[in-house]
Parts: structure tokens; C-alpha cells; sequence
């Protein structure tokens, strides 16, 4: 009976493990491209507020927005707004609708492995699209030379590297190509998952840098923080107003400033390629996917007081992850907004 | 039916009731029931939720070259291609080796090294895919880069399959990893077959003054040729099931190449990165419909695989002296 | 010695030579993989990496202790579902059931057993999470416990028609019913072959990483219960490996030979166990 008695007390044990995990769990799944800010604010809010855990999986865009949709995670992140066919199957599927909430400020940028160069590239539009479409296949190629007089480009070939997973990066960068060149917007479009004509795959804003830190004369597009925690180079890119910016908290915030006072109700914006002589091209905002009818109370409640803490104290955390804070209208905003969660 | 029951004649259904005989029965035969009713659910679930892109893409799915979420176009051909490419390069890897491996297992070791030799074999089995999936990451991708590509590439380059820029990972990338993985199945089922093979064969061969290599590669190993095709399949069956290795180092392009070095996507790496953020039926269907083509492919192997090995254990145990 | 004789004499050492280079190489890799789990992870195996939950992302430091504890909920699940199927099913199919029912069954499970770990994660996904709109340890268990049923069924059967009509007779004899001979007599008989069973489709599932994507999602903090997504091993391997973190890779490698760790040691006990029992063929 011995056998009998080390089963008693495994069973045991885990029952006493399992009896002292009284957190309320609240389950998100979406965007990597926010993951280092999320999953740092989590954390904060749980060091304030011990019962409540908000367990976010960073599984990319795409996933954010099906989890969310068939109803088997509490919120959803991502930065493609959803289109208005998607917001009618959630409200077809979930019976009520869903809520877009901004939450930073963020750049996707063209980072690289060229040995040699360690410096920030200059590159035009035509000379990403030109890139990934397959149509710009050395790195000396005069398209990106004539924008980077004097750095020693080699001529080897360009290692193109995108997203496997379907991914709100994704979009961002494709909803930027489709507004520079024509003839990526007939041929690939924008979306979370494109028919991508050259490149590999990687999983994740973290399996592209990846992919590029290991792959020599590879370029992929990444959110900022990832480029700058891992130390790898990104380049500038031309914007509208024909200067080449860098990505950083001014330019990302220049960006936004002309949406920021026409703001629409429900928060669906883009900003790529936005107006302004220091505005970065490639910036976007990233929104947490909340549904406007939540069931349960304590879920209910916590996420509403989660999304004040974030607008009000939260935003004090972005900049030092490299997220520009939210612009104050829309703060504003979003604060009213949240009386919308019911 | 035997037991207590017939000894005794006709008992009641009470009595055999009381024993728990009947009880038992019944119970473990809901259990054994639960195992066929699982796995006709299975099928079912495969079959009827792959049903749209049937019936709007035909049997167009399986030649049509474009993965297109935007414009809602699915084909499954790059990842058969995938899939076949990368497996078969695992085959001619592991064949070889495993096969080798076995002869000396079976012929040459003595019995107690072969019993260890094999228990190693058989924990290199028992390791996980993720595992070999980041060994690939860590180790074979760099190497790919560097060494393995310019032994092939400088002499051979001028050949389609090695053509090309390497990118580390990629079909050969993938085929090596899932060749380690499917060695010990290899070795494990020949060396069973071959140590069935009866002792006459090879006594024969030898009494008629072949040498060892001889007697085995003529004499022992034909005879046992169709349990080894076995072996092959069921590692064959391995391979293209293998999600997590693949998916860590294909390179995850829906693309055809010609070249072995470029990157690629079998069917169970697309499902793995695409399957939980497949937005509308048809998208989430076509990958259903893919894990359907996986699993008959997989069936039909398996069952091959099977047929064969019973066939050579069975000529071995003696049913007839060729 | 003629020529021609002497040729093959040297082609039989060579080509001998070479399969003994076979066997050699291919036992190499399993401690060459677990060679490069110790260099690269040993270092990493502290007590933070057993008790300390995983930081926020870019930070370095944390552990996995939810993912441990995660995967030992699944597998106490998954066994708590496929063992019972696997074991009685077996029972039946040895002492109960005719040669047609016994065929039919046999092969469902062979089939079972055959199936990518991947298609086993999307049926996993439309039974057990979507329709209630919960990812889950229970969902995760459910993918594992069918993957462990095929293995624990062929075993049982196998081992308890191994047992010696001897005992089974003896047993009859003395006027035991059919169910008094299996449970007193017969299972305890094979019990170290089907526990054997029993370890190796546990270990074989202990390293699934598909099938979890879908069903237990991941947990950045403690899983609650049974109901809730859960961290687990494979899946933080995965996720840690695939990203750029150094600290990660780290982390990845550690968790890489722990898992490693666990499931060599489970084989080596299973066949030891089984090596020292009752002497039945093996499948």
C-alpha cells in the first residue's frame, strides 16, 4: 500500500498548489509588435493588483483577432484595425461589438545584416518595395546606392526576410508598400498574411530578428523596441515630405499628430506615410481588441480599470521600451470610451 | 465463450452478473469502443470541415502553386512538394546510415552490444521534435551557411537541386534534421528483421565460401529486403508528419525551387504557424483540408509499412524455404 | 591466396568497417545532442529556473516554473484520460473480445497511433476548445491522452496474452470468476509490461509541442485549476528558441535538457523495469 500512499500525497500536493492560485485569471492573445510593452505593464499592474493576472500570448496579430472573434480569449491585441467585414462576423458571432483601444505609438523598421555596414541605411520607397517584391536583388543595386552615397555596399545578394505568422507588422509594412508603389498594392496589398513574393519566414517580431541577426545580408521589418534590445541596425526611410527619417519617439510622435485631432470614434486609423517634414513613415498605432459585452463581473471590471491604468499611468512606461506615448486628444478620448465596455 | 461461465452451463445473467463477468465486459468493451469512436470522429471531423475548398477548388487544390489569404486562393502543391522534397532527402540520408547501422547491429555485434547499441538507438527516438528543431536552429542552419554549402555548391553548383544562395535554412537544412530523426526507426526495425532471417540462409552462403559482407549483403539482406522497405516506410510516414523540426527550419516560404538550398514550407509546418489565426472558412478549411491530406498520406504509409514487416517476419519464421 | 580472393577478402573488412561506422555515428548523435544540452543549458539549471516565473519580455532573468508545473498537469491529465481507454481497451481486446471486434479495434488504434501530432492538435481544437471558447490543460490533455491510447492499448493486450495459461488456468481451477482471474490474477501478472507502456507513451507525449499550440495556448503566470491556458515546456522551448534574445536562448537550452533529462530518464526506467520482469516479446 505504499504505492497507494505516494499517490495520496502527489494528488495532495497539487491540490494544495492548486488551491492557492486564487488569481482571476484573464486570458489575451495578439500583436508581438506591443509584446515588450504589454507584457511589462501586466507585470506592473499585477505588482499593484495581486488577484488579478492578465495572461497575454503574443501570437501575433492574426490569431489576436480569430481568438477574439471565436470567443476563446477575453481580449485580443493588434495593430491592423479590423476591417468592417470582420467587425460584422464578431458582432454576427459574438453578438455584440467589438472596441478598439489604442495604446501606443509604434515604428516598423527595415533592419538589416550587411557586413560591413554598421551605420543606418537611407531607403527610399521605391527601394523597399523594389526589394520586396524580388525585383531589387543586390545590395549595391544603384536603387539603394544612389540613397547611400559613400558606404561600401557589397554586391551580394539580398536575403529578404518576412513574416510566417499572420502578423499586424505585417500590415503596417504592406499597408505602407501599397501606399508607395502601385504595383505592390495591384500585385501583393496589405493584410495581416500576403502572398509574399520573395523571402523566408519567421515566427513572430521575435523569429525575424532572429532570422536576421543570424542570416548575413538579410533584411526583415521589425517593430523598433526589437531592433534596439537586440542591437541590431535599422535603417531611415524617405517619407512624404522627402526627408529620411529615423525611427524614434519624435518621429513616431510627429506621425501622429495629424490623426491625432481627427481621431475617429472608434479609433480605426492608419498613419503610414503620414504628413509632417519629421513624421517617420512607417509608425502606426497598435489597439487592444475589447469586446463592448463582457459577462463576467470581476473580468469586466478588471479590464476596465486595467485600460484607465494604462491611459493614465501606463503611458509613463512606453518610452523607455522606445513606444511613443498616445497622443493627449486621444487619451482623452479613450477614456470617455471606456464606459463603452458594459 | 470460456471461462467459468460454460463450465458451469447455463447460468443466469444474474449470477454471471454478481460475479462482475458480465460487468466487465461490458465496461472494457465500451472503453475498446471509445478507442474505434475517437478515431471515426477524427476522420469525420477531418472530412467535413475541409468541405468548402472541395467543393470550390476540386481536385485544382492539389497543382495550384498560390497560398493567398488576401485574395482567399488556396493550393496545396508548394507544401506536398515540401513535405515529399524534404522527406525524401531524410531518406537518402538515413537509409544508408540506418541500414549500415543495422547490418552491423544484426550480423557483426555481439548480442550484448547489440542490445545496448539499440537501447541508445532507441533513445535517440525518444527525443522530442523541439528539441531537434533548435539543434537545427543552433546547429545545422550556421553550419549550412558555411561548410556544408560551399562542399556542395563549389563543385556541384552547376546541378539545379544546389544552385543558388544558401540561406541556412531550407530544404536540405530540413531534410538533415528529420534524417537524424528518422534513423533510429530504420535501425530499430531492420535490425529485427535481419536477426529473423534464419541461420540456415547465412550458413548456407558461408558454406559455400562467400565472405561475411557477402553472405550478408546477398544472401541475408535480400531475404529480408521487404521488412527493411517496411522500416523505410514507417520513416518515411515519420518524416512527413514531423511538425515542429521542420517548421524551426524550412525557411517557411510557399515556394517550389528546384534548389535544395532555398527555403520552402511543408504542410505541417503551414498548419502549425497558420492554424490558430486563419480568419474565415475558406482559409481555415484549406489547412483542415491540407491536415487531411497529411493524415491519408501518413494512413496509406503506415499501412504499407505494416504489410510488409509481417510479411518478412512471417517468410522468416520459417513458412517455406526459399 | 588468389587475387580475386583477396579483393573480396578487403571488401568484406571495408564494408563491415563502414557499418560499424554506422552504428557508431548514429549512437554519437544522441550524445551529441546531449553534449551540447549540457554545455550550452547546464549553466543555465539554477534554482530562479525551477521557481521563479518568466520576466517580461527583454528581461533577463525568471524561469519557468509555470511550465514546469504546467506540463506535469498535463500529463497527470492526459494519462488520468488515455490510460484507462488504453488499459481496459486492452483487457477487453485480450480476454473478452472475438477475433473480428479485436481486428476492428487493433486497427482504429494503429490508425490512431499514426496520425501527424499536428492533425491530432486541430481535432483537439474543434472538440475541446472551440466549442467552449476556452483554451485549456483539459483541452491540451485531451490531444495528449489520444496519443497515448494506441501505445498503452497494444501493450496491455500484448503483455496479458503473455501471461502463461498456467496461472489463468490455475486460477480457473480454484473457481474464480472470469473478471476475479483478470484482476488477481492475470493484470498483476503483466503489470511491469503495461507500466513499462504506460511510461513510454508518457514520455512520447511529454515532448509533443504541435498539438499544445492549439489547445493549451501558453501562461505567463500560474494556471489555475485545469480550465485555464498553461505554460509548458515545449512550448516555452519553442517560443525561447525562435527569438532573439540571448537570455532566451539560454533559458531555451536549459528547458531543452530538463525536458530531455525527464524523458530519458522515463525511458531508461521503463526498460529496465521491463528487462527485469517477466520475459515477453517485444512488438
Amino acid at each position: 500500500m505504499k504505492r497507494t500512499t505516494v499517490l495520496l500525497a502527489a494528488v495532495l500536493a497539487f491540490g494544495i498548489l492548486l488551491w492557492a492560485e486564487n488569481a482571476l485569471l484573464i486570458n489575451g492573445a495578439g500583436a508581438t509588435f506591443p509584446s515588450p510593452i504589454y507584457s511589462k505593464w501586466f507585470d506592473v499592474y499585477q505588482q499593484k493588483n495581486a488577484n488579478i493576472h492578465f495572461n497575454y500570448q503574443s501570437v501575433g496579430s492574426g490569431a489576436g483577432i480569430k481568438q477574439t472573434t471565436d470567443g476563446t480569449v477575453d481580449f485580443g491585441a493588434s495593430d491592423m484595425p479590423l476591417t468592417d467585414e470582420q467587425l460584422s462576423a464578431y458582432q454576427a458571432k459574438r453578438g455584440s461589438a467589438l472596441l478598439h483601444f489604442p495604446t501606443v505609438l509604434g515604428a516598423v523598421v527595415p533592419t538589416y545584416n550587411v557586413q560591413g555596414v554598421s551605420a543606418a541605411l537611407n531607403f527610399t520607397p521605391d527601394a523597399l518595395a523594389g526589394i520586396f517584391l524580388g525585383k531589387i536583388t543586390k545590395w549595391n543595386d544603384a536603387a539603394i546606392a544612389k540613397a547611400n552615397k559613400g558606404v561600401n555596399l557589397p554586391a551580394q545578394d539580398i536575403v529578404v526576410i518576412h513574416r510566417s505568422d499572420g502578423s499586424g507588422t505585417t500590415f503596417i509594412w504592406t499597408d505602407y508598400l501599397s501606399k508607395v508603389s502601385d504595383e505592390w498594392k495591384n500585385k501583393v496589398s496589405k493584410a495581416t498574411s500576403v502572398n509574399w513574393p520573395v523571402g523566408l519566414g519567421g515566427k513572430s517580431n521575435e523569429g525575424v530578428t532572429g532570422l536576421v541577426k543570424q542570416t548575413p545580408y538579410s533584411i526583415g521589418y521589425v517593430e523598433l523596441t526589437y531592433a534596439v534590445q537586440n542591437n541590431i541596425p535599422y535603417g531611415t526611410v524617405k517619407n512624404s515630405s522627402g526627408n529620411f527619417v529615423k525611427a524614434d519617439l519624435a518621429s513616431v510622435t510627429a506621425a501622429a499628430a495629424a490623426a491625432a485631432n481627427v481621431m475617429p470614434d472608434d479609433f480605426r486609423v492608419s498613419i503610414t506615410n503620414a504628413p509632417g517634414k519629421t513624421a517617420y513613415p512607417i509608425a502606426s498605432f497598435t489597439w487592444l481588441l475589447i469586446p463592448a459585452k463582457i459577462q463576467e463581473a470581476g473580468k469586466r471590471d478588471a479590464i476596465k480599470s486595467f485600460l484607465k491604468w494604462m491611459l493614465e499611468d501606463g503611458q509613463a512606461y512606453n518610452e523607455q521600451l522606445t513606444y511613443a506615448k498616445l497622443p493627449k486628444e486621444v487619451v482623452a478620448k479613450e477614456l470617455k470610451a471606456i464606459s463603452k465596455v458594459q | 465463450m470460456p471461462g467459468a461461465g460454460s463450465v458451469a452451463g447455463s447460468r443466469s445473467f444474474l449470477s454471471k452478473l454478481r460475479d462482475g463477468d458480465e460487468i466487465a465486459r461490458l465496461i472494457t468493451f465500451l472503453f475498446a469502443a471509445t478507442v474505434v469512436l475517437i478515431t471515426i470522429l477524427l476522420v469525420y471531423e477531418l472530412w467535413v470541415n475541409s468541405a468548402l475548398p472541395r467543393h470550390k477548388f476540386g481536385l485544382h487544390f492539389f497543382v495550384t502553386q498560390v497560398w493567398d489569404p488576401v485574395m482567399d486562393e488556396y493550393g496545396a502543391l508548394p507544401f506536398m512538394y515540401g513535405t515529399v522534397v524534404t522527406s525524401v532527402v531524410a531518406l537518402l540520408i538515413a537509409v544508408p546510415l540506418g541500414i549500415g547501422a543495422s547490418i552491423f547491429l544484426a550480423e557483426l555485434a555481439p548480442p550484448r552490444i547489440s542490445d545496448t547499441l539499440q537501447f541508445f538507438i532507441d533513445l535517440l527516438a525518444a527525443v522530442p521534435s523541439v528539441i531537434y528543431g533548435v539543434l537545427g536552429i543552433f546547429i545545422v542552419v550556421p553550419l549550412m551557411r558555411t561548410g556544408i554549402y560551399s562542399g556542395l555548391n563549389k563543385p556541384f553548383g552547376f546541378l539545379p537541386i544546389f544552385k543558388g544562395p544558401s540561406y541556412g535554412v531550407g530544404f536540405l537544412t530540413a531534410g538533415i534534421v528529420l534524417a537524424i530523426m528518422v534513423i533510429p526507426y530504420i535501425i530499430s526495425v531492420s535490425r529485427e528483421v535481419l536477426l529473423s532471417v534464419p541461420r540456415d540462409q547465412r550458413e548456407a552462403a558461408l558454406a559455400l565460401g562467400s565472405t561475411r559482407w557477402e553472405s550478408t549483403w546477398k544472401v541475408v539482406v535480400p531475404f529480408a529486403k521487404t521488412g527493411i522497405m517496411g522500416s523505410i516506410f514507417l520513416a518515411l510516414a515519420r518524416a512527413l508528419g514531423e511538425t515542429m523540426a521542420v517548421t524551426m527550419v524550412i525557411g517557411n516560404s510557399p515556394k517550389i525551387s528546384a534548389s535544395l538550398f532555398a527555403p520552402g514550407y511543408s504542410i505541417a509546418a503551414v498548419i502549425a504557424n497558420e492554424f490558430t489565426e486563419a480568419t474565415g472558412e475558406l482559409y481555415t478549411q484549406s489547412l483542415i483540408a491540407l491536415g487531411l491530406v497529411l493524415f491519408i498520406l501518413t494512413f496509406v504509409l503506415n499501412g504499407l509499412a505494416r504489410l510488409l514487416i509481417v510479411l518478412t517476419t512471417q517468410k522468416g519464421s520459417g513458412k517455406g524455404n526459399q | 591466396m588468389s587475387a580475386r580472393l583477396y579483393w573480396r577478402k578487403t571488401v568484406s573488412n571495408l564494408m563491415l568497417t563502414m557499418t560499424g561506422v554506422c552504428a557508431f555515428v548514429s549512437v554519437a548523435i544522441l550524445f551529441l545532442i546531449l553534449g551540447y544540452l549540457v554545455y550550452n543549458g547546464g549553466t543555465s539549471i539554477n534554482w530562479a529556473f525551477f521557481t521563479q516565473l518568466p520576466k517580461p519580455v527583454g528581461e533577463v532573468g525568471g524561469g519557468m516554473a509555470n511550465a514546469i508545473v504546467g506540463s506535469a498537469k498535463l500529463l497527470l491529465a492526459a494519462s488520468v484520460f488515455g490510460v484507462p481507454i488504453g488499459f481496459l481497451g486492452g483487457i477487453y481486446l485480450a480476454e473478452f473480445s472475438g477475433a473480428k471486434v479485436a481486428s476492428v479495434v487493433r486497427y482504429a488504434a494503429d490508425l490512431l497511433n499514426g496520425v501527424p501530432s499536428i492533425v491530432i492538435g486541430i481535432f483537439a481544437y474543434s472538440l475541446a476548445v472551440k466549442p467552449f471558447r476556452q483554451f485549456s490543460t483539459l483541452a491540451g490533455a485531451f490531444a495528449l491522452g489520444m496519443m497515448m491510447i494506441p501505445i498503452t492499448l497494444r501493450s496491455t493486450e500484448e503483455f496479458l496474452g503473455a501471461v502463461p495459461r498456467m496461472l489463468r488456468e490455475g486460477a480457473m481451477a480454484l473457481g474464480a470468476s472470469k473478471w476475479k482471474t483478470i484482476s488477481t490474477v492475470i493484470v498483476p501478472a503483466a503489470y511491469r509490461g503495461i507500466l513499462t507502456a504506460i511510461l513510454l507513451a508518457l514520455a512520447r507525449v511529454a515532448g509533443e509541442t504541435a498539438p499544445l499550440l492549439f489547445t493549451a495556448l501558453g501562461n505567463r503566470y500560474w494556471s489555475p485549476g485545469w480550465n485555464q491556458p498553461t505554460a509548458s515546456l515545449p512550448v516555452m522551448i519553442y517560443n525561447y528558441a525562435n527569438s532573439a534574445y540571448e537570455d532566451w536562448h539560454r533559458q531555451a537550452w536549459a528547458a531543452g535538457l530538463v525536458l530531455l533529462g525527464l524523458i530519458l530518464i522515463i525511458n531508461i526506467l521503463a526498460r529496465t523495469i521491463l528487462s527485469r520482469g517477466i520475459a515477453v516479446p517485444r512488438s
